[in-house]
């Protein structure tokens, strides 16, 4: 008689794991009509299912002007949500790792935070998903992760398949890391050397172009997670590895023995790492890219994560705007309240302080030298446009 | 049953099924329901692919291919440069999957098979020894074997500087297995053609004479004279090709590594022991249920008849056995082949490995994903239609 | 006859001597077999234990015994697994009296790793001793099950309900209410470790087994349509590796759905694992329909039952009898495959070791230890299983009636 309940058995089981598993799909508010966006019809219950159905439904009649097909849509669903879902990683020290607490931190995540506070209020309202270097693409394309922050590098090819690329936010180049005792110094001594990279990146393709190009052979050991890269590297299964330079400072300073190996000064790239956002929604790509603008503004100013509140007292026009006391940038346009870069800013502080605390003299991670990343105004390439 | 009633009341007497319990009408009814779910379910999907190509700037072509991999491969078993296109990085993909299967096919037989007869030893000890190692291998997963004996123990091996240096010369580090290898020179390929001929030549001598032995009774000395051709026709290859027909390849030190030889890299390696090994356990338990599905009274009438132990087993035990082995052997190469995706984990680059670079590069992920898949299932549906027709040749027939 | 000679002793059964000479010196070639072999597995074992005790470092697994079995779930969150494990310790303790047998083992090696919890190496501060004092007490509650399984109005229904039971409420609970004050959801980013194999393998072929058992009728069925799509299914899945099932159920299947809809990543995974076990399930069992004669259906037919209950009454439970071996072996094939899962970002036992071995410098050139670890772990789980199924085999009398 139990053989007959095992049916019964497996349904229930099935329904409990369904339940387990109620995934984020729970777009639940009815269309609003000013905004013309698609809107989901049907709620359903939150806990039981995993598949919504979707329709589409025709613009309203615009009161503002008509938008293409997807503006908001990614803007809405963060909002109904609560929180914005962003994809980063968990092991690459300065960008995105864990700390001492178990929480998620690094640049490129609290560039995710300072978004969330700039739009939701809350720094805090965000879920980082961890992403292989495989993931980045398809998460984005399928629309799994509302911004994608994890020092992918910006690519015509990339920005024609992936999403929309926002801003670059570091300035990086790809190079080389060997054992100090292996005396190398140039490029040209790696010839017939063997070297460590990660598949599926670009990185791999800019070591075959540069070694082709000064006729160099190589042999590559590749492998799709980055931490069986350098694992292999520090064993000895190859004489060098390869990436952008910030991913081998980090890495190295994870190293069983970090001052036995060195970054070498070649540069055979260029790695502009940017965050980036699914196609279709330009509304959030706005908000995204002036969010960087304004964290870069911020450091412009002098606007500390410690002083932007006394700043909104300052008598500097600009600085009046862009913590919007006084003249507007876009916020209503764009859905944000008027002191959105104040939320980011007191979230995250400037461009400068997220540098300095993961990468700074200071920083908790390593220390890598501001170069191409200092502002315009310091000799670097980092510049925002005007919030106004 | 003849009835006395006729014409009109043998009319009345067919039964009336309601429309709705009419069998005919249900099983058609039946498969039209499903055709119209099944097929609703792939437009739905289909069509969720068509809007989310619109809408992110997904292609759904397969040009792609044509266009330059740039991408670099670590070892590759025919010339391969990142200039290649995407189609010729595929192709070099399967070859090396193809290379790892038919490897491991041909090494686990022989281990699976040696671990199995050792199983039915009258030895206590080596059937012992036999056990424990199917035991283990059976029941710990294989992706942990190879990585066991991938970052366990071929990357542990010494450094390059300091290898370990076998008579040949081989030398052995942790960038792999590096071997002298004879290399045909220019004046090579007579010998080569010669030798070839040769082998050929003799198994057709040897089988075809002994089939003349065994029909006419005549001596026709099957065995020397195969041996002679085989003999005979290297050396008057070797001789035609100038006494010089192949020089070795030795590794030699120079930079950073070994070049020239050849060389097996520990990817490579880890992953070809690892199947190996992993799936010789579950050939050594079939073997073992083959040969001890044989009727005992085979082995009884056998010996009754006077058959010594090689014949016993060449012409008794074996074809029988053969018969309840075949099948699970071949879904058991059909594992090794599929497990062979594994490599994905330890870096050793086979056609699923490249197939994810692509997709990563390319970002194609659908058709690169439908063409892998689509070679996986040709293997394994060639295999499994050979293996069906030899198993309907082969069976007893059974009511 | 009267006793008058001396009294006949029975024949004495050989004694050691006399099996060596039979077993290991019976000729030449075995004793020289014997004598070599023993020689390499003295010094194998002998340099294994040395190693094992006095060279390698254990650090990796004593330091992190929480990471190993659930992952990164949040360590204040954890009560709601101890429930779980209250639930199964009760429960272990009644299906033993219920059953016994085999269950008296499983319960005993459930009671050993209890144990082992308890007695883990003092320096892994994550394992507290608030937690130390639960898993004694925890064998304390196998014994009250025992006992209280002894009261008549328990039946092997009741036990068989409460181990489903166990199991939805340890789902919804680790999972999290979102409504519930004291329930937050924890995403199942977080879970992690033997928790999430042990997901994944029981998942995965509770799952599996009811589409198994359709796809196995669909394709023994007369309907061309469903035939052909059963075959097709079958055989198309048992063709690629799940290797590429799981990428396919990962990747590609978000493809082919709306936008908005964000399937959770462990469900992916489980959904990939749930077809690949589907369809060979269905290769089991059609085996097994295969395997009843066929005068059990003519025979039904006679007494007028129609298509369906002849398969679910008459043909089903003579079939699925037939194929449990097959099935878990299955089984088992599922609980090792999930380490696959590692490649698409579960974050299972095998993922687990590795990612501690890739955080934490100091662990270099450890990778001996973590894999071994990982690799007995299994080996011990396994074995239990395939014990268990030969004493349920014997049990059911499979293959006799």
């Amino acid at each position: 008689m139990s053989r007959k309940l095992i049916p019964v058995f497996a349904i229930l089981i099935a329904l409990s794991l369904v339940v387990a598993a109620c995934g984020t799909s729970q777009p639940t508010s009815a269309p609003e009509p000013t905004q013309g966006s698609s809107s989901v019809s049907q709620p359903e219950q939150v806990v039981e299912t995993v598949i919504v159905t979707v329709e589409v439904t025709p613009e309203a009649a615009a009161v503002a002007p008509v938008q293409p097909t997807g503006y908001g849509t990614v803007v809405q669903r963060i909002k109904d949500r609560g929180k914005i879902i962003c994809g980063g990683r968990t092991d690459l020290p300065g960008f995105g790792f864990l700390d001492a607490n178990g929480r998620n931190v690094g640049f490129d995540i609290d560039l995710c935070r300072a978004v969330a506070a700039a739009l939701l209020g809350d720094p805090e309202a965000v879920e980082v998903v961890p992403l292989s270097a495989a993931e980045r693409g398809p998460a984005l394309q399928t629309g799994e992760i509302d911004i994608l922050s994890r020092n992918a590098t910006w690519t015509t090819t990339r920005d024609a398949q992936w999403g929309n690329f926002t801003w670059v936010m570091f300035y990086d180049g790809q190079g080389f890391i060997v054992p100090v005792d292996s005396g190398i110094t140039t490029i040209e001594q790696l010839d017939g050397a063997t070297i460590c990279v990660t598949s599926g990146t670009t990185t791999e393709l800019n070591l075959a172009d540069a070694f082709r190009q000064r006729n160099l052979n190589f042999t590559p050991v590749t492998f799709e997670d980055t931490a069986s890269v350098y694992g292999a590297y520090e064993e000895g299964r190859c004489d060098a590895a390869t990436s952008d330079k910030s991913q081998l400072a980090a890495v190295r300073s994870g190293f069983a023995n970090p001052e036995a190996h060195v970054i070498l000064d070649i540069t055979i790239s260029k790695e502009p790492l940017t965050p980036a956002v699914p196609a279709g929604d330009d509304q959030w790509f706005d908000i995204v890219k002036i969010t960087m603008w304004g964290l870069i503004n911020a450091e412009e100013l002098n606007v500390t994560q410690a002083n932007v509140e006394d700043m909104k007292a300052s008598d500097n026009v600009t600085v009046q705007r862009l913590l919007g006391v006084e003249g507007d940038w876009g916020q209503a346009d764009l859905g944000l309240s008027p002191d959105a870069m104040v939320q980011a800013i007191k979230a995250v502080g400037n461009y400068g302080e997220i540098y300095d605390r993961f990468m700074g003299p200071n920083g908790t991670s390593f220390t890598l030298d501001r170069g191409l990343n200092n502002l315009w105004t310091e000799g670097g390439l980092i510049y925002g446009i005007p919030l106004r | 049953m003849t009835s006395r009633h006729s014409g009109i009341n043998q009319v009345q007497f067919r039964s009336e099924i309601p429309f709705w319990r009419d069998e005919r009408v249900l099983r058609i009814a039946a498969q039209v329901i499903s055709a119209i779910l099944i097929i609703g379910f792939i437009i739905w999907s289909v069509d969720n692919v068509i809007k989310a190509t619109a809408q992110r700037g997904l292609s759904l072509g397969f040009g792609f291919l044509n266009e330059s991999a740039g991408f670099p491969i670590g070892e590759t078993p025919i010339p391969y440069d990142p200039s290649r296109s995407f189609a010729y990085a595929f192709v070099v993909g399967v070859l090396s999957t193809l290379k790892v299967a038919i490897l491991g096919i041909v090494f686990t037989t022989l281990l699976g098979t040696l671990v199995g007869l050792m199983r039915l030893s009258s030895n206590w000890l080596i059937s012992r020894i036999a056990l424990a190692y199917v035991e283990i291998h059976r029941n710990i997963p294989l992706l942990v074997l190879l990585f066991l004996w991938y970052r366990g123990v071929f990357l542990k091996f010494p450094r390059v500087q300091e290898s370990i240096t076998w008579p040949g010369p081989i030398f052995i580090n942790q960038r792999g297995l590096y071997m002298t290898w004879p290399r045909l020179t220019s004046t090579g390929t007579i010998f080569l053609t010669a030798s070839t001929a040769g082998i050929l030549l003799a198994i057709i001598a040897f089988i075809w004479l002994r089939k003349v032995r065994e029909v006419t009774g005549r001596p026709t000395y099957f065995g020397l004279t195969s041996l002679a051709i085989l003999i005979l026709f290297p050396l008057v290859g070797w001789f035609l090709a100038g006494g010089n027909p192949i020089t070795f390849d030795i590794p030699q030190l120079s930079g950073f590594n070994f070049q020239g030889g050849v060389h097996l890299t520990p990817e490579f390696t880890a992953l070809l022991i690892g199947l190996v090994t992993y799936t010789a356990g579950f050939i050594a338990e079939v073997v073992r249920a083959g040969i001890q599905a044989v009727n005992r009274g085979q082995l009884e009438a056998a010996r009754a008849l006077g058959l010594n132990y090689s014949q016993l087993l060449g012409l008794v035990i074996i074809p029988q056995a053969l018969r309840v082995i075949i099948p699970p052997l071949i879904s058991q190469y059909l594992n090794l082949t599929k497990n062979s995706s594994l490599a994905f984990f330890i870096g050793y680059p086979e056609l699923f490995f490249i197939g994810k670079t692509t997709i990563n590069q390319a970002g194609r992920a659908i058709q690169v994903f439908v063409l892998v898949m689509l070679v996986y299932l040709i293997i394994s549906l060639l295999t499994s239609m050979i293996l069906n027709t030899y198993n309907r040749r082969i069976q007893f027939i059974e009511r | 006859m009267a006793a008058t000679s001396k009294v006949v002793r029975p024949p004495q059964s050989p004694g050691a001597l006399q099996w060596l000479r039979e077993n290991l010196f019976n000729n030449l070639l075995n004793s020289l077999l014997t004598v070599i072999s023993l020689a390499v597995i003295l010094f194998t074992l002998a340099g294994a234990f040395r190693w094992v005790f006095f060279t390698a470092n254990w650090e990796p697994i004593s330091n992190n015994p929480l990471l190993y079995l659930v992952g990164q779930y949040p360590r204040d969150d954890l009560w709601r697994l101890g429930v779980g494990l209250v639930l199964s310790s009760f429960l272990f303790g009644g299906s033993w009296r219920v059953w016994g047998g085999v269950l008296r083992t499983l319960a005993f090696t459930y009671a050993l790793f209890l144990l082992a919890g308890v007695l883990w190496p003092l320096q892994a501060e994550t394992l507290t001793l608030t937690m130390r004092a639960f898993l004694l007490a925890n064998l304390v509650v196998i014994y009250l099950g025992f006992a209280f399984a002894g009261f008549k109005f328990v039946r092997p229904l009741s036990v068989l309900f409460g181990w489903v039971f166990t199991l939805i409420i340890t789902l919804v609970l680790l999972h999290g209410i979102s409504s519930v004050a004291f329930l937050p959801d924890v995403s199942t980013g977080l879970w992690g470790g033997i928790m999430v194999t042990l997901i994944l393998a029981i998942g995965g072929i509770t799952l599996s087994f009811p589409i198994g058992v359709l796809l196995a009728l669909g394709r023994r069925s007369s309907l061309p349509v469903v035939t052909i799509f059963s075959t097709a299914f079958i055989e198309v899945i048992r063709g690629v590796p799940l290797i590429g099932i799981l990428f396919l159920s990962s990747i590609i299947v978000p493809l082919f759905l709306p936008p908005e809809v964000r399937i959770d990543r462990l469900l992916r995974a489980l959904l990939g694992m749930t077809l690949f076990s589907a369809a060979y399930t269905a290769e089991n069992v059609r085996g097994g329909l295969a395997a009843v004669p066929p005068g059990q259906v003519e025979a039904a037919k006679a007494i007028g039952l129609n298509n369906f209950q002849i398969t679910i009454l008459i043909v089903l439970p003579q079939a699925l009898r037939a194929v449990i071996p097959p099935i878990v072996g299955q089984f088992i094939s599922l609980f090792k495959d999930t380490t696959l899962a590692s490649g698409v970002a579960v974050l299972e036992l095998l993922s687990v070791g590795r990612s501690i071995l890739q955080a934490n410098p100091q662990y270099i050139g450890l990778q001996t230890e973590v894999y071994l670890f990982i690799a007995a772990v299994f080996w011990i789980l396994s074995y239990l299983m395939s014990y268990a199924s030969q004493r349920l085999e014997v049990a059911l009398g499979v293959g006799q009636r």
